[in-house]
């Protein structure tokens, strides 16, 4: 496609320019999560036969900070051209826009999470493919629903509303700080419509080799929200819906 | 890009936002190489026309094409062919200028563009300031950095949308004088601008737009011909005008006469008869057909419809 290349380019050099705020800051938020509810809880949870409540917790946390930054970076920079106006400089060229520097964000902010915890407390990495693969569709998700809030939203308010009304609650019930199993079952029905809850179960497989669901149904469901949502963004996109008038 | 194709075509385009009708039906064709104006005042419809060329907005019927390309069956090859700086000063805050040339490069697919930017760099006085982050530009040189974004890809047709709004004389003279170079070299320009005396200088076509309708279209000296004509203003000392110069002459505020005249020979005549009429000059000087007397009179046509 012509100008993808560079688009992605932009996008990664535009949250790396600003690195200490689109990376540094949520590894931090990340490690003070483990630390605060490694104290809090570590004696009174055991998720997973043979793994400490510590090591449970890293894969979920980085998950989560994953989608959020993911979510973050293809809505942030959508919202700031629109306002700013600078979005022209996109849409005269004879290309479109794509998600995929969020990956790259989302990436980069999972791994320094690992880094930072590896001392803290080291976990095993049984199965590494499931572990990338469910990074990448984690990541990939949220990438294109910023990208549909980043349309869709006219005004910051909005953007946060989106934020703090549905993509923070659905992470934070996503199971990244209990097993879905410490749940009442009405509360796990609930949970098994949420994609996100897929993505970081899936991701705690590549790791322990142990989930709440099977990885395989883990990953048909995120690539269908995927996919559908995938659908939405190319429609959004080729109808010009609140980017060209 | 087809050789023979009207670098501009538009047949009977209308878009409407609501119940504003921006475009009510335009039509024009701006051959290739052509300086072309289009005017009007504010509202007008001129920036929904630009932003339609440019795929920014979607007419709603008829058809737009640049260099034979059609906006919406072609758009690849229509937003190649055209270069669009926008009215508003517009930057990425994340870039410096250099930074964002090569991005604005990179979109339309050029991968190896550094010597052209360096030349685009150079002739719009921005050398300088190619590591400078965009913040850091005066609202001039970030009009510049506009400029040179559209003209990153080379392209047939360049659409300039108020390009000297808030430019100081200088800079606007070092722009001016870039855009008619490149207008030689072959490129066709389309210009809107409310700097009327810019418009009369450059463009050898104007058009004018009142309501989404193209209210006049014709060559700058024919319109010039038609509507405006050449003045002799006078400040006469102790007297009233002459009865063989009344026909036609009419005092302003200030107390000046303004006295059309058909020729430039036709001065020392209205001289002469001024003195035989014992009147003593205290001022004088001719005033050349204006632009902005044709816009005026145009705007104000009751029936402004072609």
């Amino acid at each position: 496609m012509t100008g993808f290349p560079t688009l992605l380019y932009k996008e990664v050099l535009r949250f790396w320019k600003v690195s200490f705020q689109t990376v540094a800051a949520p590894v931090v938020s990340a490690l003070l999560y483990l630390v605060v509810f490694a104290h809090a809880l570590a004696d009174h949870v055991q998720a997973f036969p043979g793994v400490t409540y510590l090591q449970f917790l890293v894969p979920g946390l980085a998950m989560m900070a994953m989608l959020q930054n993911a979510f973050a970076n293809s809505s942030s920079s959508l919202i700031q051209s629109k306002i700013s106006g600078n979005i022209v400089f996109i849409l005269l060229p004879p290309m479109g826009p794509m998600d995929l520097a969020a990956v790259v964000r989302a990436l980069t902010v999972g791994l320094g999470v690992f880094a930072a915890t590896l001392w803290i407390v080291p976990i095993p990495v049984l199965h590494p493919l499931w572990a990338i693969a469910f990074a990448l569709e984690g990541a990939a998700l949220l990438g294109v629903l910023g990208i549909i809030a980043g349309i869709w939203a006219e005004k910051f308010d909005q953007l946060a509303a989106f934020q703090n009304f549905l993509v923070v609650p659905l992470t934070f019930l996503a199971g990244v700080f209990y097993s879905m199993h410490s749940l009442p079952p009405q509360w796990q029905t609930v949970s098994k419509l949420n994609p996100f809850f897929y993505a970081i179960d899936g991701f705690r497989y590549g790791f322990f080799g142990q989930s709440d669901v099977s990885p395989w149904a883990s990953l048909a469901f995120a690539t269908a929200a995927l996919a559908a949502l995938s659908l939405v963004t190319l429609q959004l996109l080729r109808s010009g819906y609140k980017l060209r008038h | 890009m087809n050789a023979r194709a009207a670098a501009v075509a538009l047949r009977d385009v209308h878009k409407r936002f609501g119940a504003v009708h921006a475009l009510a039906g335009v039509s024009l064709d701006v051959p290739q190489g052509e300086f072309f104006g289009l005017l009007g005042p504010n509202g007008a419809g001129k920036t929904t026309l630009i932003s339609a060329l440019g795929g920014l907005a979607r007419a709603d019927s008829g058809t737009l094409a640049v260099m034979g390309h059609d906006v919406t069956r072609d758009y690849r090859e229509a937003r190649r062919a055209v270069g669009i700086v926008p009215q508003e000063v517009v930057f990425d805050p994340f870039f410096t200028v250099r930074e964002t040339l090569e991005l604005q490069s990179g979109y339309f697919g050029l991968r190896r563009n550094g010597e052209w930017i360096d030349e685009l760099l150079e002739r719009l006085a921005l050398k300088s300031k190619a590591g400078a982050n965009m913040r850091s530009l005066s609202g001039g040189m970030k009009r510049r950095v506009m400029v040179a974004q559209a003209l990153v890809h080379r392209p047939g047709v360049i659409v300039l949308d108020e390009p000297t709004a808030g430019v100081d004389v200088e800079l606007r003279q070092t722009l001016w004088e870039f855009i008619r170079g490149l207008n030689a070299a072959g490129h066709t320009i389309l210009l809107t601008t409310h700097y009327l005396e810019e418009a009369q200088q450059l463009c050898s076509r104007i058009a004018m737009m009142k309501e989404g309708r193209i209210v006049a279209l014709d060559s700058t000296a024919s319109l010039l011909s038609e509507f405006s004509q050449r003045v002799l203003r006078v400040k006469l000392e102790g007297c009233e005008l002459p009865p063989a110069l009344a026909a036609g002459a009419a005092r302003d505020a200030a107390g000046w006469w303004r006295i059309p005249i058909a020729d430039i020979a036709h001065v020392e005549e209205a001289l002469r008869a001024l003195r035989a009429a014992g009147a003593t000059v205290a001022s004088l000087e001719v005033a050349e057909p204006e632009l902005e007397e044709v816009f005026v009179k145009i705007m104000h046509r009751e029936d402004a419809v072609l």
